[in-house]
């Protein structure tokens, strides 16, 4: 084949001087400027572009548009390469690289072509039925099924593109740029509204761009069309997305819309984004989406050389290429007709039109007969000959009834076949938007009924046929709108516009007849990309699969990624055929969002990486990671975890870390405890409700540990609560949990006791907290603070002071979560680093250490002391945990308290906090390790609870371990079983408390 | 992604807003003297209609601040946005709140009066 053998000079808007090479399936061709892949390959000759899903029979290029079923391309290369894209609307561009999907190991020699052969073994619902039993086989089956099938391969490594979200608003929203979508967006605009102008498509224009045939207010479409754009873009407050689709209709009129900024440029910019997802809240919609062409059911309609009628116009009148030089026009309705005028007048032959109705008449007609064009009225193609590309189709006549042919079979010779089966609407958005679908049995297709959102529908995606109905629809509903969302104004004019138009009505023949049963010689094509046909649809129906829904899981009509835009109607129209039943009542599956497949990473966007989730950091940081510290994710926080010194492995670290808080003085940033200031004069009563112990007596400058819970009675946040005066409090919490204590205290205080006179303010990141911890830590910070009296009786446990630290103001807290003597210096956080520095060097001589998280859980761990969150998981009250002492008896009513009474909360086997020892002293459990009593050789045996905490302990000597176990303490003592992968352990129960059970340290 | 009032900040993206569940369920002053049935209707239980409803929104990445509306759950209107401690005022609003079957429930009678919720 020459280069570019089917492109016709004078027709087209493609740029016949700029000449773009491209490759596909490794050969290389060239193509025009304005081309798609798909024109630029039918210029080139090329029909045959992928093989069927299911019988790898040849498929060639069917429309021209985002309906496409059969040309599915996998695009570009390497982590770039993307699957499933639509030829049709793939932009040409310098170097594009495109490779057939779905054959092996050539699109045309292809080895599962053995399918077609077989073919009787793979009807509705062949997955289900062959591959039910047995269940372990499965795995195997489907890796079978998915490389036989396979759409495409995604690429295995990150996306390296960019993408990007918008956030818009607007008055009016118009989707779709067809002479419809142009003068409702020209209407709105002119009234000062804002308007976003949305179409899929390169170019703006919809349909006026393959339409030379009609001329517009005395104008050519093209000119129309472009003074149209002209005039909108000189609204100040209009937008123009073209290459934009809307893609998914939700609540409250928000709309998202997938714009490609630079899949079509061969060499783009670095500044801008491959693609950007658009969110928009519109005032009002109009929808002007146009309509799909439907396919006609026929024998063998599945060849290359077998294309929508509206196609082949397409690829004539906007790209210059001639589909097929010797064409067949197959349809029901005028609208073909206008593809046998357009090809004929292009040079091309048109063998015949066969057109199902019988009466037929007006200016179309008329206009093919004087052409010379043979039309055969009442006639059907019954069969179609050629293997990668339709060669000659058989005609015969149709019984008056329509439900079979009869007389003599006549050969016609093709090489194309323009098929035309009336349009359906694009209804997807309307019906994503919960808008109501009516049959019209005049069009044969649904079109939109009741509006659920303030949307209206406009043009061709309405039914309307004429390009004047189009417009003059479009004109009212841009302007209605945009009077709707509050502007004043006028509509312009309707434009007078004239074109051919025909007599109007179709004949519906759902499953054309041919010379045997359906299904019984040859295959009738209702899905073309999950090959689906008219006898499956029958099948299925017979086999009691007659709800819509049922069918189309079963068959897998319409799943595709084209989800059925040219197949849903026809498939609902046989299977009304079927049941006898008319297609309302068959009723139709939900239209979901997106509208076209789009790119995961759209929906991540800039969110990716470093950005996926805020990262916070103390003041501190920057010595941390100095001092190359390993971090840990605590929430959005990063917390140094342990600081190895070199050569040394996790555990060793942490060991030494562990043994220097208790034996020396250790040192840990413990800035990212949640903190919440809490003032008024309510506040102490506040607390009473809040927490389970008694805050009225609480004196100024002491400190409290505070269990919260919520009103089930199951723990929900702890921390340490110091009164700083009267009527001013200063509030621990979890590091994980302070977004949601302050969140809980507002919503006790907004929405239950809006009388009390109290108020809460985050005060997290207002300061910074440096723990010190150990035998030494009084001394340390008695070098560096001279106004506070340091001795216990001045300044005893669970005490705040106010004074200088380093001559830093500071809040000094004398708590600890360690049961060592410590401290916790609180500074306005600019002076964290600075504290910390000065710690660090008066420490020196007592080698100061450092410690991390780590440790910090192995400290708390020896002493018993519970992690919420680690030792609970929302089902933990505070008798499960052994703290029924922190629960005040004397309070009359606190958050949780009536539920503590609850008979599921005193149940006997409710699960308990216990330690657990190991036998061998250095085997330290797995966290999450599940304990039995009975044990047996495999699973299942009674699972008693699950190890919530486990290290080893330096200062014990010995690993320890805390679990919850089904009546715990009482199993105090007992041996158990830990049952791992490939061993089990045995444990002993005791009392969760492995290091100075009296908490002697504490004081020092 | 519905697109909500809020009474201080004006309409937002429903993404900026927390859900709450339920409105006009007050908390019992005096739990000890329910039943655990009774109690556990306070604490469980919830009307989940098709149609109007009464519930509660916080402006969470906003003003932080608390109040009820009233909507359908069928077409996601908002009918009707007041502030807490205060009752419905458009007449779905005040049929639904009417027709709550927990009105007049041991636990709504043991709920103090004047409560933000009641
Ligand atoms: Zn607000």
């Amino acid at each position: 084949m020459s280069p570019q053998s089917h492109r016709v000079t004078e027709r087209g808007r493609t740029d016949k001087t700029r000449l773009i090479p491209f490759k596909f399936d490794g050969r290389d061709y060239v193509g025009q400027a304005g081309d798609t892949l798909a024109s630029a390959l039918l210029a080139n000759g090329v029909h045959l572009v992928g093989r069927g899903f299911k019988y790898h029979r040849p498929r060639g290029i069917l429309s021209a548009g985002s309906e496409e079923p059969n040309a599915l391309i996998q695009l570009g290369q390497g982590q770039r390469s993307e699957p499933n894209t639509r030829a049709t609307q793939i932009e040409l561009f310098e170097g594009l690289v495109a490779e057939s999907q779905n054959r092996w190991p050539s699109l045309a020699f292809d080895i599962g072509e053995a399918n077609n052969l077989v073919s009787r073994l793979l009807p509705s619902g062949f997955y289900y039925k062959t591959f039910m039993w047995p269940a372990s086989w499965w795995e195997k089956y489907e890796h079978m099924i998915r490389r036989a099938a396979g759409l495409g391969k995604a690429p295995v490594g990150r996306d390296p593109d960019r993408y990007e979200k918008h956030h818009a608003h607007c008055d009016v929203l118009v989707v779709g740029s067809g002479p419809a979508g142009l003068a409702a967006a020209l209407a709105a605009a002119r009234t000062g509204a804002r308007v976003i102008l949305a179409d899929e498509q390169s170019e703006l224009g919809g349909g006026l761009l393959s339409n030379s045939e009609a001329t517009i207010a005395g104008k050519s479409t093209e000119a129309w069309r472009s003074d149209t754009i002209a005039a909108i873009e000189a609204c100040e407050a209009a937008t123009l997305l073209p290459r934009t689709t809307v893609t998914g209709y939700y609540d409250h009129n928000y709309l998202t819309m997938v714009e490609r900024v630079t899949d079509h440029l061969a060499n783009p910019p670095a500044h801008l984004p491959r693609q950007r997802l658009w969110k928009v809240r519109a005032k009002r919609v109009v929808l002007a989406t146009g309509a799909i062409e439907r396919p006609l059911v026929f024998r063998d309609n599945d060849r290359p050389g077998i294309m929508l009628s509206s196609a082949v116009r397409t690829y004539l009148q906007r790209y210059g290429v001639l589909s097929g030089r010797r064409a067949l026009v197959f349809t029901n309705n005028d609208d073909a007709y206008r593809t046998a005028l357009s090809l004929k007048e292009a040079g091309g032959v048109v063998a015949a039109i066969v057109d199902l109705r019988i009466e037929v008449s007006g200016a179309l007609l008329d206009a093919a007969r004087a052409k010379g064009i043979e039309v055969l009225l009442g006639h059907a193609v019954v069969a179609t000959k050629g293997h990668k590309h339709v060669r000659s189709v058989s005609v015969m006549a149709l019984t008056g009834a329509g439900d079979g042919v009869q007389g003599l079979a006549r050969e016609i010779e093709c090489d194309l076949i323009a098929m035309a089966g009336g349009w359906n609407p694009t209804v997807h958005l309307l019906s994503q938007s919960r808008g109501k679908l009516s049959w019209n049995e005049d069009l044969g297709a649904f079109v939109p009924g009741q509006s659920f959102q303030a949307e209206t529908s406009a043009g061709s995606c309405t039914g309307a046929l004429e390009t004047a109905d189009c417009i003059r629809q479009g004109l009212k509903a841009g302007m209605d709108a945009a009077r709707a969302a509050g502007f004043k104004g006028r509509a312009p004019a309707a434009p007078k516009v004239e074109e051919h138009s025909g007599s109007g009505g179709m004949r519906l023949i759902w499953t054309v007849p041919s010379t045997r049963p359906v299904g019984r010689g040859g295959k009738h094509f209702v899905d073309f990309q999950n090959d689906v046909t008219a006898a499956d649809i029958r099948l299925a129906a017979r086999e009691g699969y007659q709800s819509v829904e049922h069918l189309k899981r079963y068959t897998t009509t319409g799943m595709g990624t084209d989800q059925g835009k040219t197949s849903n109607v026809n498939a609902l129209a046989i299977l009304g055929d079927v049941l006898s039943s008319d297609i309302p009542g068959v009723g139709t599956t939900t239209f979901r969002a997106p509208f076209t497949p789009s790119a995961i990473g759209l929906y991540a966007a800039r969110n990716v990486g470093e950005f996926f989730d805020p990262e916070r950091r103390t003041m501190i940081d920057e010595w941390h990671r100095e001092a190359g510290a390993k971090f840990e994710h605590v929430g959005q926080w990063m917390r140094a975890w342990y600081y190895p010194k070199p050569g040394e492995a996790q555990r060793q670290a942490v060991d030494r870390e562990v043994k220097a808080a208790r034996d020396g003085v250790g040192i840990m940033d413990a800035s990212t405890l949640g903190k919440i200031d809490i003032q008024g004069p309510d506040a102490a009563e506040f607390l009473n409700r809040v927490y389970t112990n008694a805050w009225l007596k609480l004196g100024i400058g002491r400190c409290r540990y505070g269990l919260m819970l919520h009103e089930d009675a199951m723990v929900f946040d702890d921390g340490v609560t110091t009164r700083l005066a009267e009527n001013h409090f200063h509030m621990t919490t979890t590091t994980g949990g302070a977004a949601g204590v302050l969140d809980w205290l507002e919503e006790w205080r907004q929405t239950e006791w809006p009388e009390m006179k109290v108020h809460f303010t985050s005060v997290t990141e207002q300061w910074a907290v440096v723990s010190i911890c150990g035998r030494k830590s009084r001394e340390l910070l008695a070098e560096l603070c001279d106004d506070i009296d340091l001795s216990g009786e001045a300044f005893p446990f669970m005490a705040m002071r106010e004074g200088t630290v380093s001559g830093l103001p500071a809040r000094v807290f004398r708590i600890s979560f360690t049961g060592e003597l410590s401290y916790e210096i609180n500074v306005a956080a600019r002076h964290g680093l600075a504290l910390w520095r000065a710690l660090m060097a008066a420490g020196e001589k007592h080698a100061i250490t450092p410690y991390g998280t780590e440790a910090m859980h192995v400290l708390r761990a020896e002493k018993g002391f519970i992690i919420v969150g680690q030792e609970t998981d929302g089902t933990v009250g505070p008798d499960d945990l052994g703290m029924d002492w922190i629960v005040s008896k004397k309070k009359p009513d606190f958050i949780g308290r009536r539920s503590l009474a609850r008979p599921d909360m005193l149940k006997p086997d409710r699960k308990q906090l216990v330690g657990l020892l190991t036998d061998d002293p250095n085997e330290v459990l797995p966290e999450g390790g599940q304990i039995v009593a009975d044990l047996k050789p495999a699973p299942p045996m009674e699972m008693l609870g699950h190890i919530t905490s486990s290290y080893y302990s330096p200062n014990c000597g010995h690993s320890i371990a805390m679990a919850l176990i089904k009546g715990g303490r009482a199993r105090t003592g007992e041996k158990l079983f830990v049952p791992l992968d490939g061993k089990t352990v045995s444990v002993r129960v005791v009392e969760p408390k492995f290091f100075d059970p009296e908490g002697e340290r504490a004081n020092g | 992604m519905l697109l909500i009032e809020c009474p201080w900040c004006g309409p937002r993206d429903e993404a900026e807003f927390a859900y709450g569940g339920e409105a006009h369920i007050a908390r019992p002053t005096e739990p000890d003297k329910l039943s655990d049935a009774e109690w556990a209707e306070y604490l469980f239980l919830a009307s989940n209609p098709r149609g109007t409803y009464l519930e509660r929104w916080r402006h969470a990445h906003g003003c932080r601040r608390w109040f009820n509306a009233v909507r359908d759950t069928y077409t996601h209107e908002i009918i009707e946005i007041y502030a807490m401690g205060s009752l419905p005022k458009s007449k779905l609003g005040i049929q639904a709140y009417e027709d709550s079957w927990r009105r007049g429930s041991a636990a709504e009678q043991n709920a103090k009066r004047g409560s933000a919720k009641s």
